[in-house]
């Protein structure tokens, strides 16, 4: 890809995966003892995929993100591997995760306002990655960085350049970032909860454009996200995770059409619909999410499953229930209502 | 239900400007931020409302303008005939038993310092300072099973509860003293989504049981669906439509209620693939400058030329509803 003036500098190497996550684990040491966020946790990524993660508050999805860009918290551990076309990026060094961030993995997260530097200029914050990583010219990033703000929609980019984030509204910061995450063309983009904090008419905007972008750069992305409706419209796969660990993952019409484990079923039951004209019921999940420091033993949504038998107080093993489809369930009745 | 005699809540013509100061050392007026701009609605006993809008829309000012912690700049706020703002101070600290508030962030409207116990009983303190110890424990604890918490949490603190259950506590707290009226502001946005329905559910059952008047704030249609016998759209501090839900939900009246509920996702693959564009492009306009005549115009793909010069006022379109668009009869909403 010669358009912009220089060559990607891609890490691909043929046959290699673009992620492989193996054994995942994340661990925090609390006061109150030994927190396991994400527990023996396994997927893949092939290029130009996009993979959701869903999974409600303390599930470990946004976790399992950090980990993977080496962000975690001074008191968070990491087991297990995570390769990027084969190379484990938790043992890179900070000099050689430094590469990778930015120029071949990029991240968003959920609130903008707070992902930018206030005493910048949007043309400063934007400079800076192709000046770094790229070492281009002042002149020829400034082009480059320009035709990126078009690229997202940010009207007038030759005037908005030069203001500071407080003068942009919220969506606007979000394509300023998401602009910012592409300029190197990453192979892959890490998207936590990007439309959490946005008002739905832009939140749909974001969407639309994350959707583009990714045909147009072939950009992998990883999307952290509590919203199915978010995923219904973007994910490839779907990967859903609960108490730290994978309860089921398969192609997004397996997960949305023929749910298997009743945590996903009962997910899908209790986002409100405004498509169905009539149906004016909520429908809860009992109980609260799981507190990660007094687990049932056994399987994690055990007590609020209403299908929870004997032998759930063992911890049931993930296995592959058709073609693509991991489930950790003991039940196999086939597609749950 | 709008019959005006029965009305338990009156709001009229409700302006509230916050005046902008620019400047460090001598401060100057320099413009108004113009949060609500002519609003008007009533409220029937036992009625829930839903007030939905996007940031900027004014919906937290006009839930802090009705429980009478905001002061309009013209307009007025009528709690069953009286004038809210008008009243002396002790007077409206005597309303205040029947006018009470649900916030948005349940952990962080809790005092991290009180045993939830002596969180809920707060409101009895402070408006029945002689009730005796053991009536207050009983009222508590009663409420406590009312919410749907165990009456035995009563000493413990809220940082030992997850999300949903600090919002059982705050909504304890507001019940506490018996209101009429119960102005719940975003009081799910930052629960998970299995959880909201819980809470959503919580206080509709409320509501049936002690017959109270619910206005419930949301900033996507989605929520308040289930909860709210009617939906007030806002926008830029205008009231943009207002219907029962059963014409809400069904036919949407306004290009803006459309593209709200069209941008809601729906979690079905299939649908959302096939999704057209929703039609409002861009972002919402500065409340410090808003565009003259409808609001809504620089976003709308129908504005003409007289959408500009005059401002639409709210009014029956066929069926029930109101809506504020001079060309709402004519053009033909997407579905």
């Amino acid at each position: 890809m010669r358009k912009f003036g220089y060559k990607t500098r891609s890490m691909a190497v043929k046959g290699k995966k673009l992620l492989e996550v193996e054994q995942l684990e994340v661990v925090f040491n609390t006061r109150d003892g030994e927190v396991k966020a994400v527990n023996k946790l396994d997927f893949s990524m092939q290029s130009g995929e996009t993979l959701a993660i869903v999974g409600e508050s303390g599930s470990g999805k946004s976790q399992t993100a950090l980990a993977i860009m080496k962000l975690l918290a001074a008191n968070g551990k990491t087991r297990g591997a995570a390769r990027f076309y084969g190379r484990n990026l938790l043992e890179m060094t900070a000099t050689e995760i430094n590469e990778v961030r930015g120029e071949h993995i990029a991240m968003i997260f959920q609130d903008p306002t707070s992902s930018l530097n206030p005493y910048m200029t949007i043309e400063e914050q934007m400079l800076e990655v192709l000046m770094r990583h790229r070492k281009m010219s002042r002149k020829d990033a400034r082009l480059r960085v320009l035709e990126m703000l078009t690229q997202v929609d940010i009207p007038d980019p030759e005037r908005r350049i030069r203001q500071y984030p407080h003068e942009y509204s919220g969506g606007m910061q979000q394509r300023v970032l998401i602009a910012m995450g592409l300029l190197c063309q990453p192979e892959l983009l890490i998207a936590d909860e990007p439309t959490t904090a946005l008002d739905v008419t832009v939140q749909d905007q974001i969407k639309r454009l994350m959707r583009e972008l990714k045909e147009k750069f072939n950009t992998s992305i990883l999307l952290i996200t509590h919203d199915l409706g978010v995923v219904a419209g973007l994910a490839d796969k779907v990967l859903v995770m609960y108490a730290g660990q994978l309860v089921e993952s398969a192609p997004v019409d397996e997960i949305f059409y023929r749910p298997r484990h009743p945590y996903t079923a009962a997910l899908l039951k209790a986002v409100p619909r405004l498509d169905q004209v009539g149906d004016y019921d909520m429908h809860p999940i009992p109980g609260n999410p799981p507190n990660l420091l007094k687990l049932p033993k056994g399987c994690a949504f055990r007590n609020r499953c209403e299908m929870a038998f004997d032998a759930c107080a063992q911890m049931p093993e993930v296995r592959e229930v058709a073609p693509g489809h991991k489930l950790r369930c003991f039940l196999d009745g086939g597609a749950l209502k | 239900m709008s019959d005006v005699s029965k009305s338990i809540l009156r709001v009229q013509d409700l302006h509230v400007y916050y005046p902008v100061e620019t400047g460090t050392l001598f401060k100057r007026q320099t413009s108004m931020l113009k949060a609500l701009n002519g609003v008007s609605f009533e409220l029937a006993p036992g009625e829930s409302l839903g007030i939905v809008g996007e940031s900027g829309c004014g919906k937290s000012t006009l839930a802090r303008a009705i429980l009478g912690l905001q002061q309009p700049t013209s307009g007025r706020v009528l709690w069953q005939s009286e004038p809210l703002h008008e009243m002396s101070a002790a007077s409206l600290r005597e309303k205040r038993k029947e006018l009470q508030i649900i916030f948005q962030d349940p952990t962080a409207s809790l005092n991290p310092r009180l045993k939830i116990g002596d969180t809920i009983a707060e409101p009895l303190h402070n408006f029945y300072p002689r009730m005796d110890k053991l009536q207050v424990e009983e009222r508590v604890k009663g409420m406590m099973q009312m919410v749907g918490l165990l009456p035995n949490m009563l000493n413990r603190y809220p940082h030992e509860f997850s999300g949903g259950q600090c919002q059982r506590v705050g909504i304890a707290r507001a019940l506490i003293l018996n209101p009429k009226l119960v102005v719940c502001d975003e009081p799910v946005s930052s629960l998970d989504v299995s959880i909201q329905a819980q809470i959503v559910n919580l206080l509709k059952d409320l509501q049936k049981k002690l017959s109270l008047s619910l206005i419930f704030i949301a900033h996507d249609l989605s929520v308040v669906k289930s909860i709210s016998e009617r939906v007030m759209v806002m926008y830029l501090g205008k009231v943009m439509e207002l219907a029962p839900r059963e014409e809400i939900y069904t036919r949407p009246r306004h290009p803006y209620t459309s593209d709200l509920m069209r941008a809601v996702p729906i979690p079905d693959p299939e649908v959302e693939r096939n999704k057209m564009d929703i039609v409002t492009y861009g972002d919402t306009p500065s409340p410090m400058d808003p565009p003259s005549g409808c609001p809504f115009r620089t976003r709308c793909p129908w504005a003409r030329k007289r959408c500009a010069e005059d401002v639409p006022i709210l009014r029956r379109v066929g069926g029930e509803g109101k809506v504020a668009c001079h060309y709402a009869d004519e053009i033909e909403l997407p579905k």
